[in-house]
């Protein structure tokens, strides 16, 4: 027996990008069709560090983090539930020299965005956040910049999308998408056969196969991030903390347990089940226990990792197709996603709407990998840039 | 990787211990791994220092095969290295990681026997979580491993062969045993004479601890519910249906459990795959007659595998290891290996009829009030856990524990997985096989943040 | 918490002529047993372990086999240890006034 749904937009992938365009579009008053090959917010979106972050992204991002920015805050209105958000602000820290001046070199740049950097040479920083221990050269701090819980906030977007009367298709995978006269036509689940007027491609590390269909492939490869959780701990850790550089980075939540993360994890043979590796949390633990002495005793109770879609130049792909009317990604995020999805999901709403949207994209675009020699497919996300 | 990592056997109870010794004879030296302090797994647990009493005090029925098993094992320690008190936390490819001393490790492996055991299975009801609640299986090891009872006066409540076995074990030691309450009705007691033809021993003495505990004066109750525990800050009774009535009872301990889960981590981190096993209600790693598990060099045997009991698990444990030897291309007695097949049939066998005579209490959740909690760690109620499937549309138990936090805490839930898939299961109306099981995450058990390097 | 120390909860049986171990929960001296863990030694002198993290009720630990991480406890000096696999030693300085490891 097929199941036959149509409606003005169908959305592929149901992380936090997808969820809040179906949101938005939904409060647009269009009808919408949001599946999922598994379950919503459960890959990247779901199992992230939870770091909403602004600082140390690219000034190409800065528009698009600052009216994320405007969102996070509203996130109990927007979806019934605050998602443990919290302006907590983001330290950033530099174990050298070189990276205190990398700090510095940042703040000055990004500073027509507003985000209110605040920088501390070492011994400063340690003043200012007497729990810091171990080496430190410098650091900067984003007072406004915070952290969430991706594990609540990602669902949730899913769940205010369906209560909203967009159409939720969990354990529903696309097989296949071909452009029709009017629109589009999936086949999706073992049964559901979809018309719908626009397509939206936000499938995270899965998004190059819709891609491919419409003839423009992104050298998309996976990366996975490695995070270690402790047991609930006296709280003391009052900001998100990173390094620059990326090789570690930490916060702690209200019920007292300490996130952390940094290095790598690697894909099981199914590659789209994850492990973190062994080396990387080891390594993060004892990163942890030379920042924070009083973690010496804790313990870790935990480690995980997700699948997450990495692109050779650290941007996203958001946008209209270069191809193909009607259709519009939105993948790989490179790690670092959490924060402007909301953003991304109001900007695909902008386009299907309107055609256009207020906040400066160009940069962007799937076109820039239009022409691309196939080998670029193939290159690893191999930067450091942390997954937060 | 060279051709002569020797194997690995995980965990020294009756399975690990016949599989060194069936190694050994073969002419290989395994690396045996142990959390625990002496071999012995949980049944044949040693006690920390000689307290004067005699194997048949410490192992009553099975004192012969106690003692043969810890003689046997310390005779293969020349044969073997022996690594006590060392966690095994994670399995990634063909590494294992584990803590000794505090301090990392990594052991590379071609060939790995898991006999990890088993926990007792948990449910949770009102006041569980109190100072004085303890499993049954700890009431035992209470006594056992330490020669201490958990409380003065002791009710024992549950389903499961430990149930009549540990009460009589505290009478014997001179404990007061204010009650046996069984979940099941005395009508499922029944089944057990059609256990007697798999094995007519076991089945008399354990239906002789029920006639002995009532020579004491111990009173049994059948068909039991627990509506709570009383007391704020310690146990100071037990409040209980049996059929329509409510039943008060002092108490300043209790010990409950309803047999046994198996531990499953360690074979699903090697990448095992799993199925679920309708009796056991559980997800168990897929396994042939000897233990051969879809990872290649990956063997099971025990309870680990599938809740069998000690006895079952000598024989998967000397299964196991003939299977590896099998697979490394030296020939094994084809005979020994089926009789040992069918021996393990007929304990298999005797394990449906155990099940029967001490069944799991289904439909536990009916009575179970919503301000229960449910995840001791994380501290999540069961209406917490029943809103978040509502309010989610849950229908996966992974899912479930993302966003209800229960199976998020120290034990990796341990103690609440099985209450989770019940509770899944009656409020959406879905089978148990068809929710899913949680996934394993490394590490298995909490390790400290400053774990040194050790080595290879 | 205190005002619970003088009952304890589980009844030694065997052992009871062993050597004492001397050892202390937030200052207050108690004796265990050669041969004790750190829970039979404390739950024997008193009858709870520690608070829970979330609702501050008493904890005693469960299943006395390291399997369910009901029992961990902190030492004087920050070290975190699970009392059930953990053997006693003389001096030991636990303190329960905070969770975590402070």
């Amino acid at each position: 027996m097929i199941r036959r749904f149509s409606a003005d937009v169908a959305i592929v992938g149901g992380g936090l990008v997808g969820s809040s365009a179906a949101l938005a579009l939904r409060k647009a008053g269009l009808s919408v069709i949001l599946m999922d090959k598994g379950f919503c917010g459960a890959q990247a979106s779901g199992v992230n560090y939870g770091g909403v972050r602004r600082q140390g992204r690219s000034v190409a991002q800065l528009p698009l983090s600052q009216r994320a920015h405007q969102i996070w805050p509203r996130l109990k209105e927007l979806i019934g539930i605050d998602g443990e958000y919290q302006r907590s602000g983001h330290l950033k820290l530099a174990r050298k020299p070189e990276d205190f001046a990398r700090l510095e070199q940042y703040a000055e740049t990004v500073k027509p965005f507003g985000l209110n950097l605040e920088l501390f040479t070492g011994a400063m920083a340690k003043t200012r956040f007497p729990w810091l221990s171990g080496n430190v050269a410098g650091a900067s701090f984003c007072p406004d910049d915070g952290q969430a819980n991706p594990r609540l906030v990602s669902p949730a977007f899913a769940k205010a999308a369906r209560d909203a009367g967009a159409i939720v298709l969990e354990q529903t995978a696309v097989h296949a998408a071909v452009r029709t006269s009017d629109g589009f036509a999936l086949q999706a689940g073992t049964d559901c056969e979809i018309t719908c007027h626009f397509l939206i491609n936000s499938a995270g590390a899965w998004a190059n196969k819709i891609a491919t269909d419409f003839d423009e492939p992104a050298p998309l490869s996976r990366i996975y991030p490695s995070m270690v959780v402790t047991e609930p701990l006296a709280l003391r850790l009052p900001v998100s903390l990173g390094e620059e550089g990326g090789g570690f980075y930490c916060r702690q939540v209200q019920r007292g347990n300490y996130i952390m993360g940094g290095g790598r994890g690697y894909a099981l043979i199914d590659p789209d089940f994850s492990r973190p590796s062994t080396a990387a949390a080891l390594a993060v633990m004892k990163r942890a226990t030379t920042l924070f002495p009083h973690l010496a005793g804790a313990h870790v109770i935990r480690f995980w990792s997700g699948t997450e879609g990495q692109l050779p130049d650290n941007n996203p792909v958001i946008g209209r197709s270069g191809t193909t009317p009607g259709l519009f990604h939105a993948f790989g995020f490179c790690g670092a996603g959490f924060q402007v999805a909301p953003a991304v999901g109001a900007i695909l709403c902008d386009l299907v709407t309107s055609g256009e949207t207020a906040t400066p994209i160009a940069a962007f675009s799937i076109e820039r990998f239009h022409n691309m020699p196939p080998q670029h497919n193939k290159k690893k996300g191999t930067h450091n840039e942390m997954v937060e | 990787m060279n051709d002569t990592l020797p194997p690995v056997i995980v965990g020294a109870g009756p399975a690990g211990i016949c599989a060194a010794k069936t190694l050994v004879a073969a002419g290989l030296r395994p690396i045996v791994i142990d959390e625990g302090f002496r071999a012995g797994g949980q049944i044949y647990r040693r006690p920390f220092v000689d307290d004067g009493r005699s194997a048949t005090d410490l192992y009553g029925s099975e004192a012969a095969k106690a003692t043969r098993l810890h003689r046997e094992f310390d005779g293969l320690l020349p044969s073997i290295d022996y690594m006590p008190q060392a966690l095994v936390w994670n399995i990634a490819g063909n590494e294992l990681h584990l803590m000794a001393d505090g301090k990392h490790h990594q052991i590379g492996f071609q060939n790995l026997i898991l006999s990890t055991g088993a926990t007792d299975r948990i449910l949770p009801f009102p006041g569980w979580t109190l100072p004085g609640v303890y499993t049954l299986g700890a009431a035992q090891t209470a006594l056992k491993v330490q020669g201490c009872t958990i409380g003065r006066n002791v009710v024992f409540l549950g389903s499961g062969p430990l149930l009549y076995l540990v009460a009589w074990q505290y009478v014997k030691a001179g404990g007061n045993v204010a009650a046996v309450l069984d979940t099941a009705p005395f009508s499922a007691k029944l089944n057990l004479l059609s256990a007697f033809r798999f094995d007519p021993r076991l089945v008399l003495i354990g239906m002789s601890y029920a006639a002995r505990l009532v020579s004491r004066g111990v009173k049994i109750r059948y068909n039991v519910r627990p509506t709570r525990v009383d007391g704020s800050q310690y146990v100071e009774g037990l409040s209980f249906k049996s059929g329509t009535k409510v039943h008060s009872i002092a108490c300043d301990a209790i010990a409950y459990g309803f047999a046994l889960r198996p531990e499953t981590q360690l074979a699903d981190l090697s990448g095992c795959t799993f199925r679920f096993d309708d009796r056991d209600r559980t997800w168990l790693p897929v396994t042939d007659e000897a233990g051969r598990t879809s990872s290649q060099g990956v063997y099971l045997a025990g309870d680990g595998s599938g809740i069998a009991g000690a006895d079952a698990a000598e024989i998967s444990g000397e299964l196991a290891a003939l299977a590896l030897i099998q697979d490394s291309g030296t020939t094994v007695d084809p005979g020994r290996m089926s009789a040992l097949v069918k021996a393990r049939r007929r304990k298999a066998g005797l394990r449906d009829i155990l099940e029967k005579a001490f069944p799991f209490p289904d439909n536990w959740f009916d009575q179970i009030p919503g301000y229960t909690k449910l995840c001791r760690c994380e501290e999540v109620t069961v209406s917490t856990v029943i809103d978040t499937i509502n309010g989610g549309e849950l229908r996966e138990l992974n899912r479930l524990k993302a966003l209800s936090r229960s199976g998020m805490g120290r034990c990796q839930g341990r103690m609440c997985s099985a209450a989770m898939a019940e509770v899944l299961s009656a409020t959406q109306h879905l089978k148990l096989a068809d929710i899913g099981r949680l996934r394993a995450q490394a590490p298995v058990k909490p390790l400290p943040l400053l774990l040194q390097e050790g080595g290879s | 918490m205190s005002a619970h120390h003088s009952r304890s909860q589980f009844q030694r049986h065997f052992r009871r002529d062993e050597a004492h171990v001397p050892f202390s929960i937030d200052g207050i001296a108690y004796s265990g047993r050669r041969g004790d863990t750190v829970l039979v030694a404390i739950m024997s002198a008193t009858d709870r372990l520690r608070l829970s993290e979330f609702t501050a009720e008493p904890r005693a630990g469960f299943c006395l086999i390291g399997a369910c991480q009901d029992c961990f406890v902190t030492l004087a000096c920050g070290r975190r240890v699970r009392a059930c696999t953990t053997p006693l030693e003389a001096q030991m300085a636990f303190v329960t006034r905070e969770r975590g490891n402070e």
